[in-house]
This record gives structure tokens, sequence and C-alpha cells, in this order.
């Protein structure tokens, strides 16, 4: 079957089987930074923006993305290195292979709550699992970063 | 030490942009997509022969290229254990066995063109299985008529004790001082056993590889590996071909904490690739990982402890039960540790100790490296049993340990006599205790509503590589502009290692780290390393690193001596210049790179190979906070301190998400990480729906501090780190769960449902 | 593995319940738990195109679409008002925000899976689903049937008076439950719903008597123990059943007092 989206900002217009996976497809169509962790739900490293909302494409079928807007960290370059270099300041990418889905999902929370608590962060980023960092790194540079921001605006978006 | 402008600085680690941006950089981003997907068909039962099997309907499907056998495969056995040849884990494997040995060995190898392809005649492999009984129970193990090994060509290379006509995989004992007298005149003896399960490494990414024929006929491996020259023995053993057709290297690795240390994967599609001559690439799903990785070995830790009402510990008596499960990958290695790293922590006044160790085959998923390495789980066993004295005793288990704990200059005889050059052990536990606020904290508190807070701790030590085994090498080059090109054979897996040897060669040369490329790790580009694992990296590589600094150093001044006409003796060194001593010349780095690439003939690169004949032990004090629910059993981490003497730490930002790292894997170990096997030996914890690794909401705050100390033969000062995070939490836990329930809980992990037990048990 | 054969997005429920008549065929919710099954599905049918993600108030009820997300339940503030909180308390744990925003109510309650929270939770709340062809049923009676082939379209809560509060216990923050405890006091009684048991929710009554003098810590506690004594349990990877049962009495009695301070 054929389905019409835009990724990325792209219209694209492409030929998938029924059961192929949002995941799958946008790997297929050059986002590699989307990966695979799990089979269950379960990991968050596969998380893209759905129409603005953060979804496991691991979980989506390609097919039902069909009319929407699809967007990977390839797409949101300039919003993630807005804060990135925060986290890497503490040396909190370690492996990396959960950070686009990590980076993804922060991303999704500081459009939606542009002023967190650090409690806020945890439970916003609660499904992106990583086994390296132990979490208190990425918290400590989402937090550098939102300091040395300052107060957000209203209506700011990342 | 002297004052160093790069060494003991948070450098940002070199990939931590290209990998917070999701730029390809793993395995699957950098190998071409269309080549043959590779599947193995896994055993339904935990132990079966192959009666026959049939691959014709398989191979069959459009679009299957091949369907692979044990009557395909070369019949010489081979370890998948990453360790120095002679490996001490036995011979026992084949690529593809008659005898299928846990729910999950390899039955088949099936390569197709697409996953589609290789799904559908996955199902199409018709297998008859000749079901025998299993070896479930580790404790039945040795000497039972069931064994899992009982082939001819089962070989052990080292003497470590195995037979695998006894399903023994490793055996040995050793101590010093008579052990039995000592604690027969000991006022407190301290008796139990301590059981630990086979945690699940859980890497973000899964096992990994993948193959091609190069150019020159050549194997060629892009694989997730923490052993590239390892896996280049491995797989000429396995495919019975020369070592010089094997090519391997690591792209970026996502996580390895050990089960990369390991060839789990990559002898499938090399197989494939060799046969077929077609790229070919192998991706675990979560529940191969689960099921048929390389996790903790199962332990189960006999400690007897015995004291003085005095609180003076005189005798450690140890025996170790370790599962290696259906291989042997890193069992007779990994259970050394138990004891050796857990026993010289109590140096201080021990007059007799004893280690005795176990390893057995059963007919589980085969165990390998995970972070600890053995050590975690002795030291579960050994630091509560101490906790359990102190209590005993009516004493502060912290007073206790500053009593009996291992102090710089001591010789530790369960250490292989080694002597602690560096240790700040002492200073560690001081800090732990201001830093925790641990006179506070240890009384029990209640907060009603059922919930009480408590406090527990623990101390660890861990090795700085193995010693007169591991082997590190770095390369150091000048380059155009005078940059510096750094070659090596670790791996760095996320650690930071790249980043950490390029800060050494900024220490050593003088200039800033960027100016730093470094590259590895690659069979045929590398200088030769063992690979990241044991903790080496910074202590051993770092030093060959160091080395390799001053050899080139020596180098340029004499390619700029020759300029200047005069001997290397008359010219240093200056970070961006050569010159010479009496002031009347110099020549910039950035010509000398220059003058290196016209008619030279004085090498402007060295090698350096580095090996210790100590392993140095790193030294951590852990505290751990609860509140404790004694209506449901729940257990919250609310605060966990941890202060780590890793000599220098050289990059304390690395350093420090090394150990929060390691923790919050302790803590999955001491409270979620389970494993339960069905009857017939199936694992239930197949996916990371059912094995629960700790979110960022099981883990309470984390604080961590360093007190260095200086190793003399490790690089600017350092030991290791990378392991000894892991060590302190389930025995801090465990203290902090006695505290809040007067239980004593030896079986990890602690449930709701065993303290809730526990709790509704007593009178 | 899944595998799917055909995608179909329905254009109408009528063609999406003429196409669920067939076993193979299955109507897609947020496709989490099918995800994990091995099974082959004929045609995947997508109710996505007919506008049943939307809340409505009505001066009674709210009525929510199939389609509504689990992060929209806990977002949505009007549920949130409803419910003091409980209906965000019961989805938080469950894997992560991503997960919630595919996670249908539909497809939660349609499954009837023994682990749900929402189930549970909205038995406590009386709620009532209506089906495309089966009408509007009390969700204490769907949840109780077999599954059978109609389109589950809505799910109605009624604005009722009085508290409610939701307790769980967990072996981790973002697992599936051990227990669940749904609780509604209302001025007319107690609605006492307990999920994963392991199996699914049910509503139990518990001994209303014991409550009559008001809710205090003593006559919670005795009728968390009758709730307790009046469910079934069972034991899975997670937990046994005796275990299950000394919770149920713990959180049902602090699920009523919570209603009581709020």
């Amino acid at each position: 079957m054929e389905i019409q989206l835009k990724l990325n900002g792209r219209p694209l217009r492409a030929a998938v089987e029924p059961g192929t996976l949002l995941l799958d497809f946008v790997r297929a169509h050059g986002c590699a930074s989307v990966k695979r962790g799990c089979e269950t739900s379960n990991c968050g490293l596969c998380t893209v923006l759905l129409d603005g909302k953060p979804v496991l494409s691991c979980s989506v079928l390609a097919a039902r993305a069909d009319g929407c807007e699809v967007q990977t960290l390839e797409g949101l370059q300039a919003e993630a290195e807005a804060f990135v270099a925060f986290i890497a300041d503490q040396g909190a990418e370690q492996c990396g292979f959960c950070n686009p889905g990590y980076v993804m999902n922060t991303i999704a929370l500081l459009r939606e709550n542009p002023d967190p608590t650090d409690d806020e962060i945890r439970a916003y980023l609660a499904g992106n699992l990583c086994r390296c960092s132990g979490y208190e790194g990425q918290l400590r540079g989402i937090r550098a970063f939102l300091d040395a921001r300052g107060p957000a605006k209203e209506g700011h978006h990342g | 030490m002297a004052e160093t402008k790069t060494v003991g600085k948070g450098v940002r680690k070199k990939d931590a942009l290209g990998l917070l941006l999701g730029r390809p950089a793993f395995v699957e981003d950098v190998t071409p997509r269309d080549c043959l997907v590779v599947k193995v068909l896994r055993s339904p039962h935990a132990h079966a022969l192959i009666r026959s099997i049939r691959t014709d309907l398989a191979t069959k499907v459009p679009g299957m290229v091949a369907v692979y056998t044990y009557e395909d495969v070369p019949r010489q056995r081979f370890t998948i254990a990453g360790q120095t040849y002679p490996e001490p884990s036995p011979y026992d494997r084949l690529i593809l066995d008659r005898r299928l040995r846990f729910v999950g060995d390899a039955v088949a190898i099936l390569a197709g063109e697409s996953e589609a392809a290789v799904d559908k005649a996955m199902k199409l492999v018709k297998v008859d299985y000749e079901v025998l009984p299993a070896v479930l129970d580790p404790h039945t193990a040795l000497d039972n008529p069931v064994l899992v090994h009982p082939e001819d060509d089962w070989r052990a290379l080292c003497a470590v004790g195995a037979d695998n006509r006894r399903n023994l995989c490793a055996s040995d004992r050793c101590g010093d001082g008579d052990v039995d007298a000592v604690l027969a005149d000991c006022d407190v003896v301290v008796d139990h056993v301590w059981h630990t399960k086979p945690c699940q490494q859980a890497m973000m990414e899964t096992f990994r590889t993948y193959t091609e024929i190069d150019p020159y006929g050549r194997l060629h491996v892009v694989s997730s590996t923490q052993i590239v020259f390892h896996v280049r023995r491995i797989l000429a053993q396995a495919l019975g071909i020369p070592k010089s057709k094997i090519h391997v290297e690591k792209p970026r690795i996502g996580g390895g904490f050990g089960a990369k240390q390991t060839a789990v994967c990559e002898v499938y599609p090399a197989f494939v690739t060799w046969k077929t001559g077609r790229p070919a690439h192998i991706v675990y799903t979560r529940q191969e990982c689960q099921t048929a990785g390389s996790p903790r070995h199962e332990m189960e830790v006999h400690v007897r402890l015995g004291a003085s009402k005095q609180g003076k510990i005189r005798a450690l008596d140890v025996y170790t039960l370790s599962n290696t499960g259906a291989y042997s990958e890193h069992g007779p290695t990994t259970v050394g540790l138990s004891g050796h790293k857990s026993i010289p922590l109590y140096t201080g006044g021990l007059e007799a100790f004893r280690f005795a160790y176990d390893v057995v085959y059963t007919n589980v998923q085969a165990a390998g490296a995970y972070r600890g390495y053995g050590a975690t789980q002795g030291i579960f066993a050994v630091e509560s049993a101490v906790n359990e004295l102190a209590d005993r005793l009516g004493v502060d288990p912290v007073a206790l340990r500053e009593q009996n704990m291992v102090r710089e200059g001591m010789r530790m005889p369960a250490y292989y006599n080694e002597p602690a050059n560096a240790c700040a052990l002492d200073r560690c536990m001081a800090r732990c205790k201001d830093l925790f606020g641990w006179d506070e904290k240890f009384p029990v508190r209640d907060m009603g509503n059922g919930k009480v807070r408590a406090a527990g701790v623990a101390m660890a030590m861990q090795g700085s590589g193995i010693s007169g085994v591991d082997v590190g090498s770095a390369t150091v080059r000048l380059g155009d502009d005078g940059i510096y090109n750094l070659v090596i054979g670790a791996a760095d897996m996320g650690t930071g290692c790249d980043t950490i040897l390029a800060q050494m060669v900024a220490e050593c040369m003088d200039c800033d780290v960027d100016n730093v490329a470094v590259f590895g790790a690659d069979t045929d580009a590398s200088p030769y390393d063992s690979g990241s694992y044991a903790s080496s990296t910074t202590y051993v590589t770092g030093k060959a690193v160091e080395r390799a600094c001053t050899q080139l150093k020596t180098q340029l001044c004499a390619l700029a001596a020759k300029g200047f006409g005069c001997t290397p003796e008359e010219v240093e060194f200056t970070g961006d210049a050569v010159r010479r001593l009496d002031g009347s010349a110099s020549v910039p780095l950035a010509d000398l790179a220059t003058r290196a690439m016209c008619n030279n003939t004085t090498a402007v690169q060295a090698t350096c190979t580095h090996s210790s004949p100590i392993s140095p032990p790193p030294f951590m004090v852990g505290m751990a906070e609860i509140e404790l629910d004694k209506e449901t059993g729940s257990v919250t981490v609310l605060d966990y301190k941890a202060v780590v003497d890793c000599g220098t730490p050289v990059n304390p930002n690395l350093a420090r998400v090394q150990t929060e790292g390691g923790i919050v894997q302790g803590i999955g170990m001491a409270l979620f990480e389970d494993v339960h096997y069905t009857p017939a030996g199936r694992i239930l914890e197949n996916s990371l729906m059912q094995y629960k690794i700790p979110t960022r909401l099981d883990m309470g705050h984390l604080q961590v501090e360093f007190e260095a100390s200086y190793e003399p033969t490790g690089p600017f000062g350092a030991k290791s780190i990378g392991e000894i995070v892991i060590n302190t939490p389930a025995p801090a836990i465990a203290h902090a769960v006695f505290r809040a329930t007067g239980t004593w809980f030896r079986d990890l992990p602690i449930t709701p449902e065993k303290v809730y037990t526990a709790l509704h048990a007593q009178p | 593995m899944l595998t799917i054969k055909r995608y179909v997005r329905a254009q109408s429920l009528d063609e999406a319940y003429a196409l669920c008549q067939k076993r193979a065929n299955v109507v897609l919710g947020g496709m989490l738990w099918l995800k994990t099954q091995n099974r082959t599905v004929d045609t995947a049918i997508d109710l996505c195109g007919l506008g049943l993600d939307t809340i409505e108030e009505t001066p009674d009820a709210y009525r929510i679409g199939a389609m509504v997300s689990l992060r929209a339940l806990e977002q949505h503030a009007g549920l949130g008002a409803l419910t003091q909180g409980a209906l965000a308390e019961s989805v938080r744990h469950i894997v992560g925000v991503q997960f919630r925003n595919l996670a249908t109510v539909g497809g939660s309650l349609y499954g009837r899976f023994g682990f749900s929270d929402v189930l549970t939770l909205f038995l406590a709340l009386d709620a009532r689903v209506e089906l495309h062809h089966g009408g509007t049923v009390p969700l204490a009676e769907y949840a109780a049937r077999p599954y059978e082939r109609d389109i589950l379209t809505h799910v109605v809560l009624p604005k009722l008076p009085g508290r409610v509060a939701y307790a769980s216990q967990r072996n981790s923050a973002t697992d599936f439950p051990v227990l669940a405890c749904a609780v509604a006091l209302r001025p007319d009684g107690v609605r006492c719903a307990v999920g994963a048991r392991p199996m699914k929710a049910q509503l139990y009554p518990g001994d209303p008597a014991l409550l009559a003098g008001g809710v205090t810590p003593e006559t919670a506690d005795a009728f968390a123990a009758a709730v307790a004594q009046q469910a079934a349990f069972g034991s899975n990877l997670r937990a046994g059943a005796d275990y299950r049962r000394g919770l149920c009495r713990v959180l049902v009695r602090r699920a009523l007092l919570a209603c009581k301070e709020g």
C-alpha cells in the first residue's frame, strides 16, 4: 500500500507493507537516529514526534502515519543543539544509543513545559531507559541548560 | 603529583555531540542495509539431541539463501570468551552442535534476502529432537549422571580444575593461615550463604555484527565488540581459517558492560559470509539478548566470618558455587574475584583466610562477563556478613570497618600478596560518612503510616586490568600542522576511553585535547590490545599512551636536532616547538611535521606496549538511605552517596557518570532484576517488559565524590573505575532493609513480596 | 511476532463493524499489547479516522472516544477534577509519556487485561461503554463478558458526587501493577474495584455496613479486610496470591482514607 506523510518537513510518498512499523520506515528513509532497543515498547529509544506528540515508533504502523507529520532528531537538530551541549558537559551521553530517543522526548517535554521541575523532568522521561549513565548526569545537563537559559517566556517552544 | 593541564579535567567526550544529535555511528547505521539477514533457530529444550533436521522446505522459501545445521560447520571446538590465549575458559563450543544445552541454544543458522523470508523459513525447519533430562539446579550439577558436555573433544587449555565428566568447569582453593583453628577461637562467627541471580547487562544496543568479503578476499567484520583482537582469533578458530584472512573493527558501541567481551553473535554472520561470499548481518532481538546472551554468573557464596568481641575480624572463609550454565565463558575466572576482591578488604587484622570454589555446568543460558565480574557477588556476601557482625556486636558498621579495613602500604595476602600502593579507602569512608550524614541517618526513623527510613553501608574494591596478562598498546603519531593521531586497540563502549587517552596525549605533548584525533579499534590498523575489559583501559592502555608519548618526544627531538645540526641532548620539546637549550634556534611543531614528510628517515610515530605485573585495586564506599513501607514491603531508594578512590580521576565528569551508572545497575540488581526459569528451563524474564532495569524513577538521588590516591604504576597516578562502581548497592541496600525490618535478605533481588512475607512471618 | 496482511483505515463504524466480524481481523487500539503477540492478523482495522479521539462534556457526564489516549486522559482538566486526580494517578505509572500517547482508552477497556489500571479505576467510576451494535452497557457487565465482535466506540463517565482515590503497588515505578485498587466514596455508598489480582479488575461490595458510621482508620481497615476476603487472587511472575491479598487490605484501606481526607 502507499502512504503519504511529511518526514522532517519533506513530503514523502512511499509504498509500505501493511505491517511495516514506523520505526523501520523512518530508518529506511535516512533517519538512522531512531533506534530499536526492545520489542515490547519499554525502552523509548525509538521516540519520534507524530503530529508533534512523542510516540514510540516501534508501536505505530507506518500506515497509521499516513497523512501525518513525522519528526525525528534528523529534522530537529537546531532545537536539540540548544541543550545537548549541556548534557555533553556532564559526560552523560555515554554510549549514545539511547540519546536520540531521550533527546526527542526532552524536546517534547520542553515544548509542553518550558520550565519543568526536576521531578517533572524525571516523570516525563521515565519511559526513556538508559543503562550507562544512571540518569543523574542527564538530569544535571537539562537542569544546567534551564538555569543558563533563565525563565522561559510564555508560549516558549524550545 | 605535578600540576596537570588536561588530565584531571572534565573534558567533553570527543563523540558526545555526534551521539547526542543522533548521527550515524553504530553497526546498523554504518553498514549497508542490503545484506543478507541472518537469524538463528533456537532450541525449545534445555537439553536435547537433534535426531534429524530437515531444511529443504525452509531453503525453498523465496529469498532464502542458506540454512545451515550442525552437519555444515567445522568440527573443532572453541570458546567465545574474549580472553587472552590460551583462554582459561575451556573449549566447549561448536558454531552449531548436535547436542543442545539450553533453551535458546543454536539449532540452525538461516540467511536470506529479507527478514520476512528468514522468518517464514524459520517456521519450516523441521527438527526432530530427542529430549534429554536436563541439569537445571547448580546444587545437583556436580557429578550428576546427566552431563552437559559429555563429548570427547571438550578441552581445557589451562589448568583450571575443570572436568567435563563431572560437569565441572573450574575448581580451586587457596588460603593463608589455619582458618578452621582461628574460627574455632573466635568469639563471634557469622555463617551464611548469599545468592545472586544471573543478571543481564541489558545494554541498550543488543548484540550485532556485520560481515562481508573485502576486495582482498578477506572476511571483514564490523561488530559491536569490546575485543576486536580476540574476535579475530575466535572467528579464525571457529571457521578454521587463517587469522590473516580476518579483519575486525568496531564502530561506536551501544553499551557493553562486559556482555561484548564475549563473541556472542559474531560467528553466525561470519560463517554465512564465509560460505556464501555475501555481506550479512545479524541483529539480536532483546529476547535473544535476555535468553541467549552472556549474563552475570549466578553464584551462591558461603561466608564464615570470625571476629573477636572487640570487633577484630580475624578469619574469612569463603566458598563460592558458581553456575556457568551451558558453556564455559568466563566461568573459571569470574569466580576468583568473588573471594580475591572481597576478602582483601579486611586485610587489616585478618589472621587467616580460605577461598574455595566450584564452577558447574548446567543446562541454562551460559553466563559471561558482567561489570564486577564475580567481585559483585562476593562483595555482596562478605559485606553483608560484616554488617551482620556489626549488628551482633552492637557496634557501628562504619567504625567496625575503620577498625579492620585494608590501608595504604599493607600487603594483601588474599590478593596475590599485592601491595596496596595507593589506598584512600579510609578517606573514602570518612568523606562518605560526612557527605551522607551517617550518624543522623543510621538510626531507624519512623515516618508514620507504616513507613520507616533506614541506612546501610558497604565497601568495595576491584582490580585495574589482569595482572601479568592484559596488554595495552598505543601508537602516537605527529601529523601535518602538528596534530597528533592516537591509534588504539582498546574499545570505547561509551565510557569515554578515546577521550581519556587523548587527554593523556594532550598532557604529555602539552597540547589541546582537540589537537589529538583518536582511532580504534581495528585489528588491521590498531596496535595490539587485549581489549576493553577487566577495568584495564585507563590503567594499562593509558600507561602505553604515556610511554608512547615519551618515545615520540625523543623522536621529535632527534628530528629537530638533525635540522639544528646538534645532538638530541641539546634540544628540548616545548609542546608547540622543539628548541635548542641555548636558545639559538627553535622549530615550530608544524614545521617539524612538514619536515618529517619530506626526505626524512626519522620516525615521528611511536608505538608502545604495556602490561602490568600488578592490578592495583580502586576502592569505594557507598551508603544508601531507603524508605521502607512495612505494610506493602516496598523499598524506595532515597539517597545514595558514594566516594571512590580510583587513583587520579583522569576525567572527573566521566568517572562520575561511570559511578552513577554503576550504582544504578547495582540498585537494579539489589531490588528489581530477577530471573526465573520454568520447570523446563525457559527464562521468563525474556524482555524489558519482564526484566525490570531501573528507570529514572527507581533510583533516588545520587551523589558521587572522589578521594584521590596516587598509584605509582598507573598513568598520572590513575587506577580504574569501570567495574568497582556496581559493587556497593546490593550489600548497602540489604543492610538498610535489615535495619528497617530486622530481617537479613540474602537472596537478590529484595522484592516487596519478600520483605512483606518476612515481616508477616515475624512473631 | 505480529504479522499484518492488510491495513484498513475504516471510513465508517459500519465498515469497521463489518470487518471485525471475521476472527482473523483485529481492531487496532494503541497496538502496544497486540504488537507483543505472536499472531497473524488478516486485516488490521484502524479507527483513527473516525473522530473517536475526543472527550465531550455533557451536563451529567464525560463521553470519551475509544481512541482517546491515556495521556489525554491524564492531562484532561475536567476528568482530573471529577476524579480528584485519581485518573492521572492511575495511568502515570504506565511505562512513559510516549507509550501513553499511543495507548487508547478503548484498547485498554476492550482488552480487559488483568493488569489494566484503567479498567480498575473506571469500574469504580461506574463507567458505561458504548458499543456500536450492542448499545450502552455498564462497564462492570462488559468486563465480565467474553470478547465479542463489536466495536467499543465510547466510554461514558457519569458525573457522580463523592470522592475517588486510586492506589497501586508495583515492583518498580513503571512496571505493571502487582495490585491496583480504586475506591469511590459516594453519598449512596462505596464502590471498590480491585485489579491486577492478577486476573482482571472486578468490583467487590466489601461490607458496606462497616462504613455506616463513617470512614475511620478502624472501619476502613475492616472494610478493606472484607474486600480482601471476597476477592480472588492468583500468582504470576510478579507476586503470589497471599501477598496480593495482604496488599489488597492495605491499598483499599489507604484509598478509603484518602477519599475521606480529600
